[in-house]
């Protein structure tokens, strides 16, 4: 086994143990915890694809900027640990069949689709970009849509500013 | 077997951050005795004297200590985070410093020498790893169940993520004029000298930017006057108020080594990282390692004889001979090349760390509201008009030269 | 005098994928992770002695949170001001900007004026929101 694809199952591990972490820890920390190791190891998959630029990104933004916020906001509400409650009904009997037929369907689509196989084994990616190429497709070829993400901003902290009015 | 044949990269890098883990270390434990010998000697006191000639041997008395004293985790804490807090902020402080270059890309066996991880975005690795480091102290204030802790905890990271703003803007003025992210770009971008003797460093062109650095940096580092986590006349010790023993020693093993960090961050942005600050034709430079090893060989044996007694004039004694012997061995050529880059990026980190010692010395502290719109109406705006001055400046050359 | 060694403006690196990556690409990261690994491991040792090590006695005095000799009331985690929440959020607005910054400075002297006045126009439409946020005295701190 080559070095990238022992890291790869590490992290791909790593990931999904997160994540069901998050989902079946009580205190909401811990949960808050689990997001931001799903966050790092997703980090570590950007990565391995080749993109170190948005992995560090994902760091940056995802692991240390919004996983703040998210644990001001539970340290804010001061939740406790929440209560172990059996699952709904429409969790049992639509949720997880769905969730299965989801899991199925995209093993099916990497082991069979043509898109999907080339996806799987890496081939999508064959002439990946390095930071100075995607910086010039951000600047050049995607000028509206990076004009668009300030505008996006602005209305952001408008948002903001009237939410922290409300609560005061 | 086969598998690390084909991959030397593993086995030189495992030597290399083995040498890197050593030496950060040793530096750490050695940072805690410099900070009090300066302010002691600042305040007009000795400092540690009595364990090993000069107090020499006050962080090893340190370590064993803190090792030995009761590791208490209060009842009413969350035992997995409060153990996962201190954890946290040591291993991320130390990772960072695996991205910087220490020296120039001198290769060995098609490996890079002083640097264990060259990435092409070093900087923005760099950033989001310190990013990370602020769980540490959000978890340690959270998870103690104490009001000191959680209020110090809140107020730290609530500074860290003001300044970390400032902190990311000021830099992108160097970025500006380098071009590059990758560490040694933007240090080989400061060759070369104004009217053959002005080093061409970022700091000129770029002192406005400096300063937002260098103050968003003791702001990220919550060091004084930005301590007001630790205000200990407000909050006894903010975020590690519960932490005792080893726990203890290593919030302040992270902080020192964070220091280090954007010690090593400044030089290498504004200070030409490992470049020299002589012209390259002072050829006499390349023994000015070896001639200051040397002198201080000297110097410690005069009190060595003049002022130790007994087992101290023992130490002192193995002191001097081990200035003297490496001293003399910088003063061979070939090593006298290698250990150049190293040696002129310690000079300018030590000078930052003093430097850091000196403001904890004379300063006082904010006040909380006051630090917060200093971060948010001053150093942000002022940030932000250096790198649109910066690029206006370019603008300006462009029209001129077409 | 070092300029040899040095590639001032590195090429774009190319990978192929994660299964057969370019040697360099692994060379650059994987002693990062390495390091990651090993200070993990190093501070997990430290963790680890400061459990074993040294003597465990609690006594209720020891046991109550630290609060200089009085007895502790109430619950310490309180809720606290909403203004540390609206610094975090700000915080992640304005950090994404400069997030945008960096790959903008790496292709600047590409751009040229055109990325001058594309970043120009950026910054000011944040720069209204930033107006706003103080007027609005977001930024105060009381």
């Amino acid at each position: 086994m080559s070095i990238p694809l022992i890291v790869f199952f590490a992290c791909a591990l790593l990931a999904v143990a997160g994540a069901v972490t998050l989902i079946l820890a009580r205190e909401p920390v811990h949960s808050a915890l689990a997001l931001i190791v799903v966050m790092l190891s997703l980090a570590i998959l950007y990565l391995l694809l080749g993109s170190d630029f948005i992995a560090a990104v994902q760091i940056l933004v995802y692991g240390g900027a919004i996983m703040v916020l998210f644990v001001y906001v539970i340290m804010l509400l001061n939740a406790g640990a929440e209560e172990r409650t059996d699952f709904s009904k429409l969790a049992k009997f639509a949720g997880v069949p769905l969730g299965f037929f989801l899991l199925l369907w995209t093993a099916h689509w990497l082991a069979h689709s043509p898109a999907g196989r080339a996806a799987g084994t890496g081939g999508a990616a064959r002439h990946g970009v390095s930071t100075i190429d995607l910086s010039l497709l951000i600047f050049r070829k995607y000028l509206f849509p990076f004009e668009a993400t300030s505008i996006l901003i602005l209305v952001a902290i408008l948002g903001a500013l009237v939410l922290a009015r409300k609560s005061e | 077997m086969e598998f690390i044949t084909q991959h030397p990269v593993l086995v030189v890098s495992l030597g290399k951050i083995a040498v890197l883990l050593f030496v950060i270390m040793t530096v750490l434990a050695y940072l805690s005795w410099f900070e009090r010998k300066v302010i002691a000697h600042i305040q007009s006191r000795w400092g540690p004297y009595y364990v090993g000639a000069h107090g020499l041997l006050q962080p090893l008395a340190d370590g064993i200590k803190f090792l030995f004293k009761e590791d208490l985790t209060p009842p009413v804490a969350d035992r997995l985070v409060f153990t996962l807090a201190p954890f946290l902020a040591l291993a991320l402080a130390l990772t960072a410093i695996a991205l910087i270059p220490f020296g120039p890309p001198m290769q060995l066996l098609g490996q890079q020498v002083f640097v264990v991880s060259n990435s092409e975005i070093g900087l923005l690795f760099l950033f989001a790893i310190t990013s990370i480091g602020v769980y540490g102290i959000v978890l340690a204030g959270w998870s103690s169940n104490s009001k000191y802790a959680l209020l110090g905890g809140l107020r730290s990271s609530a500074q860290m993520i003001s300044y970390e703003v400032s902190l990311t803007l000021s830099v992108v003025g160097v970025l500006l004029l380098a071009g590059t992210l990758n560490f040694n770009g933007i240090i080989a971008g400061q060759q070369g000298y104004w009217w053959h003797l002005i080093p061409r460093w970022h700091i000129f062109p770029q002192i406005i930017g400096f300063f937002c650095y260098l103050t968003a940096a003791i702001a990220e580092t919550n060091r004084v006057p930005f301590d007001l986590p630790e205000a200990e006349t407000e909050l006894v010790a903010g975020f590690h108020t519960e932490y005792s023993s080893f726990k203890f020693a290593m919030f302040f093993m992270a902080e020192y080594a964070n220091m280090i960090t954007v010690s090593c961050l400044a030089t290498i942005l504004f200070f030409g990282g490992w470049l020299s600050p002589f012209p390259d034709r002072w050829t006499w430079q390349l023994f000015l390692p070896g001639a200051a090893l040397l002198a201080t060989g000297v110097y410690t044996a005069f009190d060595t004889v003049a002022q130790m007694r007994g087992l101290k004039r023992l130490q002192m004694t193995i002191v001097t001979l081990l200035a003297l012997g490496i001293g003399s061995l910088c003063l061979i050529p070939v090593v006298a090349h290698v250990i150049q880059g190293p040696f002129w990026f310690s000079v300018k980190v030590f000078l930052f760390m003093f430097f850091y010692v000196w403001i904890r010395a004379t300063l006082p502290r904010f006040r909380y509201d006051q630090l917060m719109s200093f971060g948010w109406k001053l150093l942000l705006p002022v940030s932000l008009a250096n790198l649109v001055g910066t690029a206006a400046w370019f603008v300006w050359g462009w029209m001129r030269h077409g | 005098m070092f300029s040899e060694f040095i590639d001032r403006r590195a090429p774009g690196r190319y990978y192929i994928s994660a299964l057969n990556m370019d040697s360099s690409y692994l060379d650059i990261y994987a002693p990062l992770l390495l390091m990651f690994i090993l200070a993990a491991g190093l501070a997990g040792v430290l963790v680890a002695a400061s459990t074993l090590v040294g003597r465990h006695k609690h006594t209720r005095e020891k046991d109550q949170p630290y609060e200089c000799g009085i007895t502790p009331t109430g619950d310490a985690r309180a809720p606290f001001s909403v203004h540390f929440y609206l610094v975090a959020l700000i915080f992640i607005l304005f950090d994404i900007e400069a997030i945008f910054l960096y790959p903008w400075a790496l292709v600047y002297h590409e751009l040229k004026v055109f990325g001058f006045v594309e970043m120009m126009l950026y910054i000011m439409i944040l720069l209204v929101g930033y107006i706003f946020l103080w007027k609005k005295g977001a930024l105060d701190w009381s």
